[in-house]
């Protein structure tokens, strides 16, 4: 447990998203300015050795991501900051951006340095436009400080960062669809490989890397890549930002190392603080819609990528959805299948009819007029799902049911048996049948 | 054949449907739009103008309220792009609208973390409100209620989207002081993002 927040520590302050304040209370730019003195080679070297993971579900090295650009290509490179942020259940990235963008800005910068792009485009989700205000006010005083634009602190270097807005469409958070929808175009993925790193913007190379990812980087930098690695357990080194939402009594965004167990930040006072009205826990989903479910007896490992694998589930995006003891785990399941349904690209035939005829099949069972050999129908369609997708929204969807089958069986096949809805919840709709679009 | 063999498409399972957004009357950018649309333009390469689709439509919205085909092959024009490409873009952002829409739309989020905290009824309250269904506009044309995706809000849910702005923590018995207070003062009587603290300036 880290004593003091690094990524949040002036967020609840008056003006924290300021130049000014970032240039006095936070990092002021001097990791950049540290950044510009090295080679770039020794920056993603730097990365490397702290082991920094990316923070946008998968956990990939960071580093390594930053090496596989080729940076002698010829062509442009770029860097692609992912503040899609579309995960149910996640909204970390959004107190980042709105509170402490230049954190981010420096993050962009250095990491354009290490990859040798001139140009990073932050691509927004188009929800979030009270946030990207505050970026491009921001992006136009740091222009203004020749923080941003042409030879930066006299090194020569030149880098330039634009916002790009999104216009819903969770899909646009799959990096190669990012790629795509910056580009013009539908958000859908492509075909991989080849990745980002060899043909991804304008068929550049490019490096895509989530706005808690960067936001690590100048703290790196700053204060190296040792240090860093020590933050934390083995391999998960570094701080984390946590979003625990649900039935909690505080819910919110918390910072912690990620040797902080997912039972004490559900339940200590210094995170979310237990579970409201003095209900019992019912189960959690550690890390946003797309992961396995898991128990209130799971929750004791540490919140690192390897702690929650080890449990069964993954930390993904750390976006932690708690559900009480009044929750039907067959509405659950019908509700994120809404989701999936509504947010396939259409892309691959398995992901677009699979979801909806689950969403279907789910609806049926929830409203009491199922049937037990739906249940199995249920599992089969998941498996012919999973792993027969272009991206990992695939696995993403068919996940809420297998892991709500597994463990809830018996809840679906009380619905089927009584013909109707087994834990009606005092603040769900009642009048309203599950939605049928 | 299915991806799955006891997949029947013969049951109104597969549904594949165009349905061409309305014609519209003739469109064109104000100067200001037009002039704000070549600023994002030069965010990107030369060769790249199709890059700023998302912000074009969006300039064309805010003008018009909603994207007609007329709307559309204006934008295919100034990116140099075609009318295919613009349809084939708006018909998959979920923000872009191909029908009037009031002036006030009104986005409960009804993914997960919001339907835990009670979205769905107040969804229900808004319904009763303004007298209309979801997805659709009231007898008076100001506000337009939807259901959306994960707004990623969830600590303060559940969360209604108003246009670009926030409501958060919106309760069933909220839903008329919600309506009355947009009525009165526009996106200013919002509760807004909780993130902005007490005695930040507007950004």
């Amino acid at each position: 447990m880290m004593n003091e927040p690094l990524l949040t520590r002036h967020v609840g302050e008056p003006g924290s998203y300021t130049l000014d304040f970032y240039m006095q209370h936070g990092g002021g730019y001097g990791a950049l300015r540290k950044a510009l003195a090295m080679t770039p080679e020794a920056v993603v070297d730097a990365v490397k050795v702290s082991g920094l993971r990316g923070r946008g579900g998968a956990g990939f090295p960071t580093g390594m991501k930053w090496q596989f650009v080729d940076r002698t290509s010829p062509r442009p490179k770029y860097l692609c900051c992912n503040a899609d942020e579309s995960e149910p259940g996640t909204f970390k990235d959004h107190v980042l951006m709105e509170r402490n963008p230049h954190l981010l800005f420096e993050g962009c910068l250095i990491g354009c340095y290490a990859i040798g792009a001139k140009v990073a485009y932050i691509y927004i989700r188009g929800e979030f436009h009270h946030v990207q205000a505050i970026l491009e006010a921001e992006l136009a005083q740091a222009r203004a400080a020749g923080l941003i634009g042409r030879n930066i602190f006299g090194s020569g270097f030149d880098c330039e960062i634009h916002v790009h807005r999104g216009a819903g469409a969770y899909e646009a958070g799959e990096e190669t669809a990012l790629i795509e929808s910056l580009e013009g175009k539908r958000a859908q993925p492509r075909l991989k490989p080849p990745f980002p790193a060899v043909a991804g913007l304008y068929g550049c190379p490019t490096a895509v890397n989530n706005v808690e990812t960067l936001c690590n980087v100048p703290l790196i930098i700053d204060r190296g890549a040792e240090w860093f690695a020590g933050l934390g357990p083995e391999k998960n080194g570094g701080p984390k930002l946590y979003c625990v939402s649900g039935h909690v009594r505080r819910p919110g965004v918390f910072e912690g190392t990620m040797d902080t167990t997912l039972r004490e930040l559900i339940y200590d006072e210094r995170f979310a603080g237990g579970i409201r009205d003095g209900r019992a826990l019912k189960c959690v989903i550690p890390g946003g819609s797309s992961v396995p479910v898991l128990l209130p007896d799971q929750l004791d490992g540490p919140a690192s990528f390897d702690g929650v694998a080890a449990a069964g589930s993954l930390l993904g995006s750390a976006g932690i959805i708690v559900m009480d003891e009044t929750t039907c785990m067959v509405w659950a399941a019908e509700n994120l299948l809404h989701f999936y349904a509504h947010e396939s690209c259409g892309k691959c035939t398995p992901c677009r009819e699979g979801c909806d005829w689950l969403h279907r099949i789910l609806g049926k069972i929830e409203r009491g007029e199922g049937q037990m050999k739906d249940v199995d129908l249920l599992l089969s369609i998941a498996n012919n799902i999973t792993g027969k997708t272009l991206c990992a929204f695939g696995d993403a969807a068919a996940t809420p049911v297998l892991t709500t089958v597994k463990l809830f069986r018996a809840e679906y096949e009380a619905h089927v048996r009584e013909g109707r809805c087994t834990v009606p919840a005092p603040w769900r709709s009642d009048a309203r049948a599950v939605a049928a679009h | 054949m299915s991806f799955h063999p006891a997949m029947d498409y013969g049951r109104g399972l597969h549904r594949s449907a165009r349905a061409l957004p309305e014609e519209g009357p003739p469109f064109a950018y104000t100067e200001a739009h037009r002039q704000a649309l070549e600023s994002i333009c030069a965010r990107y390469p030369p060769d790249q103008r199709k890059s700023a689709i998302l912000a074009a439509l969006f300039l064309a919205q805010r003008q018009q309220g909603y994207l007609t085909r007329t709307a559309m092959r204006h934008v295919a024009g100034v990116l140099g792009c075609t009318a295919a490409e613009v349809e084939d873009v708006v018909s998959f952002y979920t923000m872009f609208y191909t029908r009037p829409v009031g002036t006030y739309v009104l986005q409960v989020c009804r993914t997960l973390s919001c339907a835990l905290m009670g979205a769905e009824r107040v969804t229900e309250a808004l319904c009763v409100q303004l007298g209309v269904r979801p997805g659709e506009t009231d007898v008076t044309g100001q506000f337009t209620l939807i259901e959306v995706e994960c707004l990623g809000a969830c600590d303060r849910a559940p969360v209604v989207g108003v246009n670009d702005e926030w409501q958060e923590c919106q309760q069933p018995e909220d839903a008329r002081r919600l309506v009355d207070g947009l009525k009165a003062a526009g996106t200013a009587s919002l509760t807004g993002c909780h993130l902005r603290v007490r005695g930040d300036g507007p950004a």
